[in-house]
């Protein structure tokens, strides 16, 4: 059986995969890719806590709620990260319908 | 004393205020129903006045003194910071005078205005000046505040009062605002300006006055003061510097020495005002002030506060009189003798004689009045011209004027039977026996007030006309409301009418009688009744009463000699002293003098203060907003507008906090 580690070496790697995308690419679209990444690996990390943090003796019977928590997290995460990048999505296309490009380098508008 | 109720009191100041309010809401633009109602105001103001002053006759008569003849009720007008600020009501012998002096006087010169006050339109035909309304609605609002400066026991609200008859003499004396001269000299708003700024000096020394009695005795009620003294609580040296304090604001507002140069300035208002404000009542505030804190002033230390009072008024009786032999226009002749007579009362005062100053104030607000509006009616009918140089040989022409005039100017010289003698001899008396100085120069000046009063009145009165000949080049007319150059000759003068005679004629009675009141003849009556019923024993020094006459004939007899005669040239002491006779007419260069100061000394400061703040101040200030702008100007430039960039430092910082959490060792 694989231990607690490899779990969070998958979600760790993962995460870090996100995080040099989102910061490196220049295309709106690949970071909201790479955003939902980061997630997943979060995600990964959650379950992978409730399912091994969990009391020894509960597993296999009815589970005690604190074992759960981790998993209607991820449930939430996921639903969420899906709301997030429809709305992404949608500035991205209104950017893109202003300004005829989605390149985060050309869109500054929040400069001083 | 009994029929007189106290709640009555407040009307007399209420009636000229709703008529000040109802012309300037709504009747401004009827003249002559603006007029009716501030006559009618006054008139009502005089008889409440008038049934005050009764009561208090008639409570006098029977025997009544000191206390039983002063009743005052104190209200708290709001409380503020623990103090409570008074208002309140006095009527006593010497209130009751001065109602009746201001409400008598006012409506005399009301009733005078109503003749006075129109223009020539083009066709030559008179019409009403166009600020008619407001003129009345100033006159209403001055003497509402004059009757509540009269009536006030504390000194807050005499503060007040005292403000307001000065902002209605700024009114009044920038009434013509409008009118400029091509020759630059003092424009009535310059001239409205110069009085209100340079009372409103003296009445820093007043209100400092009143803080000093304020923080000392905690009362500014005036019994409530006095007693205070008389305990203790102000006493010595502090209580000297309130009190010259206190004589300041009268300095200002009396126009006393060295504050005196507005009054003369004062005359661009019209010359009904000049007798009302100018002459009676408003400049008379100042005695009354001293005369309602006398025994402040007399608390203090070898009465050194008296002292300077008297010295002051010894020294502006003599110094404006003065200037009063060489002035030209007949309303500065004017001024410059209600200056002096003024210094009188103050000296006075000064002197000890309270009761002869205050008879002086009664006498001379009746005769000084009558002497203004005199002066007015030879404008008026001089078409506007005011320099006496340009008049002559109106006595033919304005028979009812002259004679009242030459009685007023008998009550001025102090002539017996007229006024002035009684109130002038007791003051010299007074003098004669508190200090020689003083006695002299009140005989000096009073020499000179016989010769410069007879001057004018011969000048304008008598000899040749010589208004049509325009060989002088001085500046006239500076009455000269809208009229188109100057009439014709002699003929073309003619008497005022009727409802400007009929003051002229009151007056000159009051002049001729008003003095009857204090004469010895009858026991001193007006002295007796202002002093509270106070035994009076007062011998009647006979070489002071008949060097007086004396010196009133002789400067009499000179000034006829001099220009009636004209067996004494009149440039005899000019001719060959002319920088004297320069130095004198230019007023003694105090003008010159002010100018300088305020110019170099006031400006400079001044310049000085914007300096410090420019550069100190606001360097200060521009210098700590420029070391933040110039942060901010270089922090911006992190805010580059790129995502990744603020991505970027949200991770590098969530990764340092980390650091510090796992590294940085749990806090003991």
């Amino acid at each position: 059986m694989l231990s607690l580690n490899a779990f969070l070496l998958l979600s760790a790697v993962l995460f870090c995969i996100g995080l040099f995308g989102a910061l490196s690419k220049r295309n709106a679209v690949a970071i909201l890719m790479s955003i939902e990444l980061m997630f997943n690996a979060v995600n990964i990390m959650l379950v992978a806590f409730a399912r091994f943090l969990a009391p020894a003796s509960t597993v296999g019977q009815a589970l005690p709620p604190v074992s759960t928590v981790g998993q209607v997290f991820t449930i939430f995460i996921i639903t969420v990260a899906a709301a997030e990048a429809a709305v992404g999505l949608a500035i991205v296309l209104a950017i893109y319908r202003t300004r005829r490009t989605i390149s985060v380098d050309e869109v500054n508008l929040m400069k001083w | 004393m009994d029929s007189f109720s106290l709640e009555y009191l407040w009307l007399i100041p209420l009636l000229p205020f709703l008529a000040f309010v109802v012309i300037a809401l709504f009747t401004r633009r009827w003249a002559r129903l603006s007029a009716y109602i501030s006559i009618l105001a006054i008139v009502a103001s005089l008889v409440v006045s008038a049934w005050a002053l009764l009561s208090l006759v008639v409570a006098f008569l029977g025997h009544a003194t000191g206390e039983e003849l002063v009743k005052q009720v104190t209200l708290t007008w709001f409380s503020a910071g623990g103090v409570d600020f008074p208002i309140g009501l006095i009527i006593d012998p010497l209130t009751a005078m001065m109602l009746i002096v201001v409400t008598v006087i006012s409506l005399l010169v009301q009733l005078f205005s109503q003749g006075y006050m129109v223009v020539k339109d083009d066709h030559g035909n008179l019409k009403k000046d166009p600020g008619y309304g407001r003129y009345f609605a100033f006159i209403s609002l001055f003497t509402m505040s004059m009757l509540i400066l009269v009536l006030a026991n504390n000194f807050l609200q005499i503060y007040i009062a005292w403000e307001l008859v000065g902002l209605c003499s700024y009114l009044l004396i920038g009434f013509w605002y409008d009118k400029t001269y091509p020759d630059g000299s003092i424009s009535p708003a310059q001239a409205a300006k110069k009085a209100f700024l340079t009372t409103r000096l003296g009445d820093l020394g007043l209100l400092v006055g009143i803080l000093i009695i304020y923080m000392t005795t905690g009362s500014f009620v005036f019994t409530d003061v006095e007693e205070a003294i008389k305990a203790g609580h102000l006493a010595g040296g502090l209580l000297t510097v309130a009190m010259i304090g206190v004589f300041l604001g009268a300095v200002g507002k009396s126009a006393q020495f060295p504050l005196h140069v507005w009054l003369p300035d004062a005359m661009e208002g019209p010359t009904p005002v000049s007798a009302l404000i100018h002459a009676a009542t408003m400049v008379a505030a100042g005695v009354y002030l001293v005369a309602r804190t006398f025994e402040m002033f007399a608390a203090s230390p070898d009465q050194q506060a008296l002292l300077v009072v008297a010295y002051i008024g010894g020294f502006t009786a003599l110094f404006a009189a003065s200037m009063g032999l060489v002035m030209n226009d007949i309303k500065k002749v004017m001024a410059y003798s209600t200056i002096s007579q003024l210094g009188y009362m103050m000296m006075g005062l000064g002197v000890g004689a309270y009761a002869a100053g205050v008879f002086h104030l009664f006498n001379h607000a009746f005769f000084k009045a009558l002497l203004f509006l005199g002066s007015g009616s030879v404008i008026y009918a001089a078409h506007h011209e005011q320099d006496m140089r340009r008049m002559g040989g109106l006595g033919k022409r304005l028979p009812v004027t002259m004679i009242t005039m030459i009685f007023a100017s008998l009550a001025l010289a102090g002539l017996p039977p007229f006024s002035g003698f009684w109130s002038k001899d007791e003051i010299l008396a007074g003098a004669a026996g508190k200090d020689q100085l003083l006695y002299i120069v009140g005989s000096l000046a009073a020499l000179f007030t016989a010769f410069y009063v007879f001057r004018a009145i011969f000048l304008t009165f008598t000899g040749e006309y010589r208004g049509a000949q325009g060989g002088y080049d001085a500046h006239g007319g500076h009455d000269d409301h809208g009229h188109g150059g100057h009439g014709g000759g002699l003929e073309s003068i003619k008497e005022s009418p009727l409802v400007m005679l009929i003051p002229l004629i009151l007056l000159a009675l009051a002049s001729l009688f008003s003095g009857f009141l204090g004469s010895p003849f009858m026991g001193n009556a007006f002295q007796s009744f202002i002093e509270k019923g106070a035994e009076l024993h007062e011998e009647i020094n006979y070489t002071v009463m008949i060097s007086s006459v004396l010196i009133a004939v002789v400067g009499i007899s000179l000034a006829s000699l001099v220009y009636y005669f004209k067996v004494i040239p009149a440039d005899l002491i000019s001719k060959p002293l002319p920088w004297l006779h320069a130095f004198v007419l230019n007023k003694y260069a105090m003008d010159d003098l002010y100018l300088w100061i305020v110019n170099n000394v006031v400006l400079g400061f001044s310049r000085a203060a914007l300096w410090f703040d420019i550069h100190i101040v606001d360097g200060i200030v521009n210098a700590v907003a420029s070391v933040i702008g110039g942060f901010g100007g270089t922090l911006r430039r992190v805010e580059t507008g790129r995502a990744p960039n603020y991505g970027l430092a949200i991770f590098a910082g969530a990764i340092i906090i980390s650091g510090i959490l796992i590294f940085g060792g749990s806090p003991r």
